[in-house]
């Protein structure tokens, strides 16, 4: 089989990697650009685990097709943190303990940025349906919620 | 499975009608869960979204004109069409996590043919027309002739819809959708109900359009009710018979998320409630009370 070249920016550096066409950009990312932090849960879209950002918008990367990101920018769980320095959202998951065995996590990071890109100050109800998309089965999602908002403040101090 | 990505609504007809098996998508928050669910992958993949008349929205003095592909947050997060149409708004920002909602898309969810799409009876009850791409041109058909059973369209293999008409929303009038289901979020309807109302200037209904969902194998009109609301007022009585008409309208499924009974009943309520706030909605329009 055939395999498609994409040339893409991934977490701020330009990436190329082969692919066939039927595969997900999460299994791209992973077996291809050797991205492991998405993970793969349900492969349906239901769970969230695999959430990255492609150009700027939140989504599954189980649901999308490698070759629709030919030219796109994708930011991924890895490209959080700067510098070496973790990002407020994961230094506040870890203070808070806002994960258990970690699997969902990356995919709450890249939710959680996404909304507070849009919405610095988001209320608790603003925070869980923006999270909805996002399946926990450890947390019972308290600790999360609580992360999410205590980043929320320390970004907007900053 | 070969993925291609048409540039124009030619290209891609003509692509179409070159591969008998070529599947058209937009989001494939359907496509890739019914592929993984077993159903047989096709040759050839097209997507839509790299085609701009897909993927646009805009409207003029008589119309708006919604890109098939359009991801659903770009309604939500549009604020002149949703204060036109806030019910087909909701009802289009119901349809899966902010994840889907920026995958999702009102083709996709009319074409996927579940009876339960949110989507579906806001746009029937604003009388949205598909425009459908094929080998011999468009044609145009009202979004209600789209489906015409479970999983099942009356486009030909080498159609698609490009985009959807919806006329400008007249003065006193407004739309509402409201949906059950047994969580709070991320679910399939159990029933929804889309409806619209236009007051006459004294305040008594005009015109009414009242359709529902997940309550038989397609989208359903109801005619009754609409005839029960037309030339009063929402009175107890009135109310009671656009309740009785949505009940007795049901042809429904009985499966662990709602019962045959249960549906019903909800049917009935939840077309009341409907009808109630797209009558708030037609007051807030010209001031009518």
């Amino acid at each position: 089989m055939a395999r498609t070249h994409i040339t893409t920016v991934v977490n701020g550096d330009e990436t190329e990697f082969l692919t066939e066409d039927s595969t997900s950009l999460l299994n791209a990312l992973r077996d291809e650009v050797g991205l492991t932090g998405a993970k793969e849960g349900c492969g349906t879209g239901d769970c969230g685990a695999c959430s990255v950002m492609v150009d700027d918008k939140v989504t599954c990367a189980c649901l999308v097709f490698a070759p629709e990101v030919d030219g796109s920018t994708i930011l991924t769980v890895e490209g959080l943190a700067d510098s070496g320095e973790l990002h407020p959202l994961q230094q506040c998951f870890l203070e808070g303990a806002a994960l258990q065995c970690g699997i969902c996590t990356p995919g709450f990071l890249i939710s959680a940025k996404a909304l507070l890109d849009k919405n610095p100050d988001p209320t608790e109800t603003e925070i869980r349906y923006a999270l909805a998309g996002n399946l926990c089965r450890c947390t019972g999602y308290d600790k999360i919620i609580r992360a999410v908002q205590e980043a929320a403040r320390e970004m907007r101090d900053q | 499975m070969k993925y291609v990505a048409p540039s124009s609504v030619e290209e891609a007809t003509s692509l179409l009608s070159s591969s008998p098996s070529a599947q058209v998508f937009a989001g494939a928050t359907d496509v890739v869960p019914q592929i993984r669910a077993g159903r047989p992958a096709p040759e050839v993949l097209v997507d839509l979204k790299k085609i701009e008349e897909l993927v646009s929205v805009a409207n003029d003095e008589d119309k708006w004109t919604v890109g098939a592909a359009t991801p659903t947050a770009n309604l939500t997060d549009d604020p002149a069409f949703s204060e036109e149409f806030p019910g087909l708004t909701e009802a289009a920002g119901l349809i899966g996590s902010d994840q889907i909602q920026n995958r999702s898309s009102l083709g996709g969810n009319l074409c996927n043919g579940s009876p339960a799409a949110d989507s579906v009876p806001a746009m029937v009850v604003n009388g949205a027309r598909a425009v459908v791409a094929g080998p011999n041109g468009t044609r145009v058909l009202d979004v209600a002739e789209v489906v015409t059973g479970p999983g099942q369209t009356s486009l030909d293999a080498d159609e698609f819809i490009v985009e959807f008409e919806i006329d400008r929303i007249p003065a006193r009038t407004g739309d509402a959708y409201l949906r059950m289901i047994p969580r709070t979020e991320m679910d399939i309807a159990v029933v929804g109900a889309g409806a619209r109302i236009t007051l006459a200037e004294d305040g008594s209904i005009e015109h009414a359009a009242l359709a529902l969902a997940a309550v038989a194998p397609t989208v359903v009109r109801v005619p009754e009710a609409e005839a029960a609301l037309v030339g009063n007022t929402a009175d107890d009585e009135t109310l009671s018979a656009v309740a009785d008409a949505a009940s007795e309208a049901c042809d429904p499924i009985d499966d662990k998320r709602g019962t045959v009974a249960y549906r019903r009943q909800v049917a009935g309520v939840l077309a009341k409630r409907a009808v109630l706030i797209a009558i708030e909605r037609a007051q807030q329009r010209n001031g009518t009370n």
